[in-house]
């Protein structure tokens, strides 16, 4: 039949997947592997909910194929947490600052931003801004995000991470 | 939930595997590059190709050459050309289009080939198959009624590309490679201005190069109309290449509009305008005035058209004032959404 077997690394762990071509890799994710972290916004990349990381750079898995990410690394919001038990420190400043209403575009949000502080440890406004420039937020204004963004700068550079 | 229709997927990894592929299926393939444009357009049927072929695979679609000039592979993402010092520094225009392409998690999957080959838009195109199917599809696809203007033979959608009026500006080249052979052009003739036949590419050809010539004495820039600054395609675009002679004289000059037909518009009238000339401000004024003609914006995509129309000259002014080297960083963050570099 039409179906590719795959290996790939989804938050650390190799995974053998049989996926059919037109098999996205946000469906992938979410429907095979079970990973509902990543969301299913608009599918055609205009919001970035399902914003993940592949081979550290953000993309729009919804316009991913899973078959491409064939030997590839991919970091969903599941896996940025290194202890799995405390919240990286982006997410807790999502918290703390309230970046979160109805959470929809959070996860894809997050993603976005822990690759920025990743390439860019101490970002100003406008390139906070430019970072998060394909995640659509339809709650909050931005005003909290940004915010939240410059707490868990200034808290990685605090703690020398 | 909109989802892909099924295809065969093909991987392969050289340009000769790749062009034998094409050879074979013919117009049941098509070629994915980023997928950005295609594969959204495949889930609202606007594409339904039986085979799909990647090029990711093929890592001699990201070579950068420098040479006498620079080649710059297809298949380079629009992120990685960002990261090319030798494109920011001699090739600014290019540069600049490349950095309002999209969104950044776009711009790390989109590649240059894609952008150079993207798919005209119109607002009664780019929608699900069932809003198309409720105005009984339209010329462009599935159709026959052109609904942007109803007596149109040809369809208007509208070319969006960001990279392609910069690369003709830039006076870019393009290699198009299929097993029976290669061929070199002009990018500027790789369009024509139909909105449904845009390009010039067989079947079984792969975009695999752009070809820019050596920039000693020009100059170049890329200004862009939309409505976000964020994240939208343009509904203008100005590339304007100026050659000086040491005293500041125009010795040559490309001035490209995009967004305003099928095709990026090369204005040949307003180059022989300023052709022998120093760019004061009466001169660009009234090489504004002659570059704008060539523009047709219809109404077929965001912000009114006569509204359009009236600042496409202001457009090409702000260029050509940039370039000349007036700062006018402010005025580009205000009116463009946009950082000079």
């Amino acid at each position: 039949m039409n179906t590719h077997v795959i290996e790939l690394i989804v938050n650390g762990d190799l995974r053998e997947v049989a996926v059919r071509p037109n098999l996205t890799l946000l469906q992938l994710l979410r429907d095979h592997l079970r990973l509902t972290g990543t969301k299913h916004g608009c599918g055609t990349g205009d919001c970035g909910a399902c914003t993940v990381l592949l081979d550290g750079r953000p993309v729009n898995s919804c316009l991913t194929l899973a078959v491409e990410a064939r030997n590839r690394t991919i970091t969903t919001i599941e896996g940025i947490s290194t202890s799995g038990t405390t919240l990286h420190p982006v997410q807790q400043a999502f918290v703390e600052k309230g970046a979160v209403q109805c959470g929809y575009c959070t996860p894809g949000m997050i993603m976005s931003s822990v690759h920025l502080l990743r390439t860019n440890p101490d970002p100003t406004e406008s390139e906070i801004r430019h970072a998060i420039g394909g995640n659509i937020c339809r709650c909050t204004g931005y005003t909290k995000i940004i915010e939240a963004i410059e707490t868990a700068a200034r808290a990685k550079k605090g703690s020398g991470q | 939930m909109m989802r892909l229709p099924p295809f065969r997927f093909h991987a392969p990894e050289t340009l000769e595997e790749a062009a034998a592929i094409l050879a074979d299926k013919g117009s049941d393939a098509m070629i994915l590059a980023g997928g950005t444009d295609l594969l959204p357009n495949m889930k609202r049927g606007q594409h339904t190709p039986k085979h799909l072929l990647t090029l990711r695979r093929i890592s001699s679609l990201r070579d950068v050459r420098n040479g006498s000039g620079l080649s710059i592979g297809a298949g380079l993402t629009l992120t990685q050309l960002l990261s090319n010092q030798t494109i920011r520094k001699d090739y600014t225009a290019l540069w600049q289009a490349a950095k309002v392409v999209a969104t950044p998690q776009l711009r790390n999957m989109a590649t240059l080939g894609g952008n150079i080959c993207l798919d005209t838009r119109c607002n009664f195109y780019d929608q699900s198959k069932e809003w198309r199917k409720a105005i009984n599809y339209c010329l462009k696809k599935d159709g026959d009624t052109c609904w942007v203007a109803t007596s149109s033979k040809t369809c208007l959608a509208v070319s969006s590309t960001d990279t392609a009026p910069a690369l003709v500006a830039l006076g870019a080249r393009i290699r198009l490679v299929s097993s029976a052979g290669e061929r070199v052009i002009r990018l500027e003739d790789f369009y024509n201005n139909d909105g449904l036949d845009y390009l010039n590419r067989r079947a079984d050809e792969i975009l695999s190069e752009v070809i820019l010539e050596p920039v000693s004495g020009w100059k170049s820039t890329y200004w862009k109309l939309r409505r976000r600054g964020s994240f939208d395609f343009p509904v203008l675009a100005v590339a304007v290449a100026v050659k000086f002679t040491d005293d500041g004289t125009v010795e040559d000059a490309r001035i490209v509009l995009g967004a305003v037909a099928s095709m990026p518009m090369l204005s040949t009238d307003a180059a022989e305008f300023l052709i022998g000339k120093k760019i004061d401000d009466e001169v660009i004024r009234e090489t504004g005035r002659i570059a704008a003609k060539i523009a047709r914006p219809v109404n077929n995509t965001d912000l009114d058209p006569p509204w359009r129309k009236k600042v496409i000259p202001e457009f090409i002014r702000y260029a050509l004032r940039e370039v000349r080297g007036d700062d006018i960083s402010s005025l580009r963050q205000r009116v463009a959404h946009q950082s000079r570099s």
